[in-house]
């Protein structure tokens, strides 16, 4: 970072070190990411533990998350209080879901928290239609949405009851192949 | 109270404390004895064992006359039974104390408790302890049916021990944590051999935990907190666990491995810091999608490996040549020839790699046949050998192990077919975009996609002509197949010529250079050529890419291989030559020397050497060869790096600027900007490297030449593809065609070891030139390693090992190896489908039986807990989907109290809940805790205790 001043102690970075899948040096990084969204709001002194939060309106305007039309969903899974309000934990938190490195499992149950947009533990049609409509920035009409999310479900969906649970997502993801290589953000 | 009974009573208390002390004395020096032996529980017990004892006196004056005898005949009788039991002394001792103890203290639970802890802690065997217990029930037994007023009061303490020893079992499964928890200021000086086990159990459990603890789909401030626990715990015991001498070791050894993880995470930081170009690549990714990003990863992983190769050709071959060799102009090999010298200097002739380049170290040719050289004695000739047969070795093991790697993290290979709408869904948005362009462009292939699969989905087989598609596949077909063939024997014709052309002095620039430049205008016009063609068969644009990749593999394999035939029949023109050559040389030699002597008339003096210029040299194929691949790698470089300047710079920039003053729209019209060619790109490389690996052995400074290319082109082509190229229009994906690229880059591999392993065991090496000259063959090096620096005996081995007697049989059991493996692989296959149908039923039938509105899932909790806290947020209006989540509440609480962390990595990787899991949920919780599932284990119930202090 080139401060003089110190932003976390050893032990935090340690801490943050065995808690997530990055390096030091990414997590002063992540920090440095972190304050410039609103640099008079976050301390550079993070040693005390701050509880600071950062609108989701300041995060979702980072350039890795401002093409994603999943970003207000992505921002609302991560924070605590599920309204996009993250803090600095949080924020390191999500980073390091979707960093390359973490694994498959992790990624699903967090993918899945996405995608359930009405936070409900199921993805059921209307978080479907919702997906679609946001892929496709509403380009396909009403029946062609309806026609995919059928087929979705009917794929997917494994004990028929018309909405996609953790294990049915789990067993339709574990099978994809561009999972992975899609579903990471670089920082 | 009457004297003389006080005297007895006091008598027999005497006995019970002065046994009580004795045991207790026993007890300790059995403790030092035995180590941690009797444990903390036995000071415990000796601490209320004592106190009993002076409790006992009170009482005793109550019960005095009642319980006397029966007391003391219970006493007696338990050693006596005891020692028909145990013949082990330590063990009667030990237990003989206690049961004396206990006669005296009598009812007391307390009492008893403490022995039983005594008892129960410090034993370690199982089978003691069943002795003894089994001794100890006799005596019980006999107690109650012999005391009189101790009946009522013996049956109590028995209840009351068996209740306690129930306690002390269950304590001992599933409280250690509470037990350390109650006893940590005694822990330090004892503790029992078992506790130890489980506290060492715990403490591997808790250092899991801190490994794993990434992995857990917790919020980071729960993850903080229960990091920093289980640091604390593992920090507090880990150190305690030593015994006696081992502590001290043990401690060293903890401090040790904690070195150990503080240095492999630094190496760690360390390394990532070293791997170049991440933020370049990042750049790059955000803008164009990982599709791009892919080649310049890819480009990456071939600078490393040529870095790798780099280092062994400079280190082992071109430093010690530089540093120990003979200097230049010391032989024939190593000066130009007298002819030449005129022109050696000249730009013209250095850029074709002649004149001072061709005598260089750069080629073949200037190394010599020398057997070592320098001080170290350096095998150069051998080690040139290895490093060139290194090469490939490396190469083969890297690109498979790449491509291994690869495959492993592909995942499920996945049934092409089945999810193609949940995938499109859910899958196909690539994160890394973050790009106005690139994402508005990603979102119309998306919909693009959702719509042909849509078409795709309601007219499934619909083929209006299919007798005209299927013509106009076979024309193209056949377009592509002449067009290949032309530019095979275009090549072919052009190698003809320019050896025809070798022989003449009076040539243009174009003569001089038309190979070259032939190849490189057919990789430039072929490609385009085919896409254009490919647009008659009208297949899915990924078939289309895929067909589109393999022609164009097939164009510039049959080019190289062309390229390379053409080079052997020179070769062959070569060799024949040299015999010429050589005779002359030698011929004039002798003359030199004839000469030499008849004019100085003294047949005795020895002649100066002759200037090494003037020596008669031989072709030296060899560095004919190397030269060649010099060159075309050369003019690779210059025509790639023209394409992108003139193809992508200069239209950039024409299309930026004459923009606005033009008839149409030129950035949406006709010319727009460049797509960066991903597919030519990587092809490209592969090419290249394949240039690289078949001339490496020829001319090992083409190595250092190419990786100075990468490096190049890594800064050239980033900033090319940044400044002048648009995303593409179709971003296709880079996950699949990776290993793809592997694939292809692993054939070219094999197919450039061919000629140069061909050329190593037949063709005889130059007489006059290069570290094999005057060899038979180039391995000769190696028989003469074996039979020289070698013990006989080594000798002898190889001989055997070169039988064809054993080489045949060695054969024949590889091929039957393969085989077997073979066959284990398909049937590891067969069991995997079956597995994966298995999974598949047991998921159905597990639905079917499940309510799916509630879910007890691990997995499914911690979803819930991840779920918006509900404290932190401002009343929201009601979600609708609200009753769910009681139901799923409550399970949450009592399961969570059970396994909150322990097996929580289990749960996940199940992914879906045992239902027999779920039977003992629905007891009330007691103090125990559910078990859950049929076997707790020691494991199970682990971290249930309160965390410790």
């Amino acid at each position: 970072m080139g401060n003089k001043q110190t932003t976390f102690t050893d032990e935090q970075l340690e801490a943050y070190q065995d808690c997530t899948f990055f390096t030091r040096k990414e997590i002063l990084r992540l920090h440095g990411r972190y304050r410039e969204l609103a640099p008079h709001l976050v301390p550079l002194d993070y040693t005390n533990n701050p509880d600071i939060r950062v609108p989701p309106t300041l995060i979702v305007s980072m350039p890795e998350l401002k093409e994603n039309p999943f970003r207000d969903s992505i921002v609302e899974t991560f924070s605590e209080d599920g309204r996009g309000n993250q803090t600095f934990n949080d924020f390191v938190d999500m980073f390091s879901v979707l960093c390359e490195t973490s694994p498959r499992e992790l990624k699903t149950i967090y993918a899945f928290k996405i995608y359930d947009f009405n936070r409900d533990s199921f993805i059921c049609k209307e978080d479907l239609q919702q997906t679609l409509t946001k892929l496709t920035k509403g380009e396909l009409a009403e029946e062609e949405v309806a026609l995919v999310c059928d087929k979705a479900l009917e794929e997917a969906d494994l004990d028929g009851d018309s909405k996609l649970s953790f294990s049915d997502f789990e067993n339709m993801i574990s099978k994809a192949p561009d999972f992975l290589s899609n579903f990471h953000i670089r920082i | 109270m009457p004297r003389k009974t006080d005297v007895a009573k006091l008598e027999e208390v005497g006995i019970d404390i002065d046994a009580g002390s004795d045991s207790d004395d026993n007890v300790t020096q059995k403790k030092a004895n035995r180590r941690q032996g009797a444990g903390r529980g036995g000071a415990r017990g000796r601490g209320r064992g004592k106190k009993t004892a002076s409790e006992d006196e009170d009482e005793d004056e109550e019960e005095e006359d009642e319980a006397p005898r029966g007391r003391r005949g219970a006493n007696r009788k338990k050693p006596v039974k005891k020692r028909g039991g145990g013949n082990d002394d330590e063990d009667e001792s030990e237990d003989d104390a206690p049961k004396r103890k206990r006669g005296g203290a009598a009812n007391r639970k307390k009492g008893g408790k403490a022995q039983d802890s005594d008892e129960e802690d410090s034993d370690a065997g199982k089978g003691k302890k069943g002795r003894k217990g089994g001794a100890k029930k006799g005596g019980k037994e006999e107690e109650n049916s012999k005391g009189k007023k101790g009946d009522a009061k013996g049956k109590d303490k028995g209840k009351d021990k068996d209740d306690d020893k129930d306690k002390k079992k269950k304590k001992k499964k599933d409280g250690s944590s509470s037990d350390s928890n109650s006893n940590s200021d005694e822990e330090e000086d004892s503790m029992s051999e078992g506790e130890m086990a489980r506290l060492m159990e715990e403490v591997e459990e808790k250092k899991k935990l801190i490994a794993n603890i990434r992995n857990k789909p917790w919020r980071m401030k729960r993850r903080l907190v229960h990091l920093k626990e289980a640091q604390a715990f593992v920090d507090k015991f880990e150190g305690a666990l030593g015994k006696g001498k081992g502590r001290k070791w043990y401690a060293y050894k903890v401090m040790m491995t904690k070195k150990w993880i503080k240095f492999q995470r630094d190496f760690e930081n360390f390394r990532t810091a070293c791997i170049p170009w991440e933020r370049k690549i990042k750049e790059v990714e955000s803008h164009f999608g990982s599709s791009v990003a892919s080649y310049f990863i890819f480009l990456r992983w071939m600078y490393g490996m040529n870095l790798v190769l780099f280092g062994f050709t400079f280190g082992l071959v071109v430093i010690p040549e530089v540093l120990m060799g003979l200097p230049y102009g010391s032989i024939p090999r190593k000066t130009v020839p007298r002819a030449e010298q005129a022109t050696a200097q000249d730009y013209s002739v250095l850029m074709d790699f002649n004149g001072y380049c061709k005598y260089s170290v750069l080629f073949y040719g200037y190394y010599n046949d020398q057997r070592t050289i320098g001080l170290l004695k350096f095998r150069l000739p051998l080690s040139y050998l290895m490093v060139g047969i290194g090469t490939f070795g490396y190469s083969l093991m890297l690109v498979i192990r790449t491509m291994a790697k690869n495959a492993d993290v592909g995942g499920g290979d996945g049934d092409e077919g089945e999810f193609t709408f949940a995938w499109k869904m859910f899958t196909s948005w690539d994160y890394l975009i973050g790009n106005a362009e690139t994402a508005d462009n990603k979102y119309a292939s998306i919909t693009t996609s959702f719509k042909e699969s849509i078409v795709d989905e309601q007219e499934n087989q619909k083929d209006e002509n299919i007798h005209l598609r299927r013509f106009l596949r076979v024309l193209a077909n056949f377009l592509i197949t002449c067009s290949l063939g032309g530019s095979g024997y275009l090549i072919y014709f052009v190698v003809k010529r320019s050896q025809e052309f070798a022989n003449r002095d009076d040539l243009s620039w174009y003569e001089k250079n038309e190979l070259e430049i032939i190849m490189s205008l057919l990789g430039l016009v072929c490609p385009p050529l085919f896409e254009t063609i490919a647009e008659l068969e009208d297949y899915h644009p990924r078939i289309a890419l895929k067909w589109q990749l393999g022609r164009i593999f097939a164009l510039f394999l049959g080019n190289l291989y062309t390229f390379l035939f053409a080079l052997f029949d020179e070769v062959n023109t070569k060799l024949e030559e040299e015999q010429s050559i050589k005779n002359a040389s030698i011929w004039a030699m002798k003359e030199y020397y004839a000469n030499y002597s008849r004019m100085v008339n003294d047949t005795e003096a020895i002649p100066p050497p002759m200037n090494p210029a003037d020596v008669i040299r031989g072709p030296c194929w060899e560095t004919a060869v190397g030269i060649e691949f010099v060159k075309l790698t050369v003019s690779d470089i210059q025509v790639s790096y023209l394409t992108i300047l003139i193809g992508d710079f200069a239209r950039a920039v024409i299309v930026r600027f004459l923009n606005y003053c033009w008839c149409w729209d030129l950035e949406a019209g006709f010319p727009s900007y460049g797509e960066f060619d991903i597919s030519g790109n990587v092809l490209g490389l592969v090419f290249n490297q394949g240039m690289i690996w078949m001339g490496a052995f020829y001319a090992p400074g083409l190595v250092g030449i190419n990786v100075l290319r990468l490096l190049s082109s890594m800064y050239y082509q980033c900033w090319a593809v940044m400044a002048t190229n648009v995303p593409h229009e179709r971003v296709f994906k880079a996950s699949k065609s990776n290993n793809f690229y592997m694939g292809l880059l692993l054939l070219v591999l094999f197919l450039s070891l061919l000629p140069v392993v061909y050329t190593i065991m037949t063709l005889p090496p130059s007489f006059d030139c290069g570290p094999f000259s005057g060899k038979q063959k180039m391995f000769d090096v190696v028989m003469e390693t074996i039979d020289l620096d070698l013990p006989a005996f080594m000798g002898t081995l190889f001989s055997y090992a070169a039988n064809p007697g054993l080489i045949i049989p060695a054969v024949l059991l590889m091929v039957l190896a393969i085989y077997y493996l073979n066959s284990v692989s398909e049937a590891y296959q067969n069991s995997n489908m079956e597995l994966k149908k298995k999974m598949q039923m047991a998921r159905d039938e597990e639905k079917n039986r499940r309510n799916n509105t509630d879910s007890t899932n691990q997995v499914m909790k911690d979803l819930e807990d991840l779920l918006p806290n509900r404290s932190l947020m401002p009343p929201a209006p009601p979600e609708p989907e609200k009753p769910p989540e009681p139901e799923a509440k409550p399970t949450k609480a009592k399961a969570g109290s059970a396994g909150k962390g322990v097996n929580l990595q289990k749960d996940v990787s199940l992914a879906s809940p045992n239902p027999n899991a779920r039977g003992p949920v629905n007891r009330p919780p007691g103090p125990r805790g559910p078990g859950p599932g049929p076997g707790p284990g020691p494991g199970r119930g682990r971290g249930r205790g309160p965390p410790p202090r």
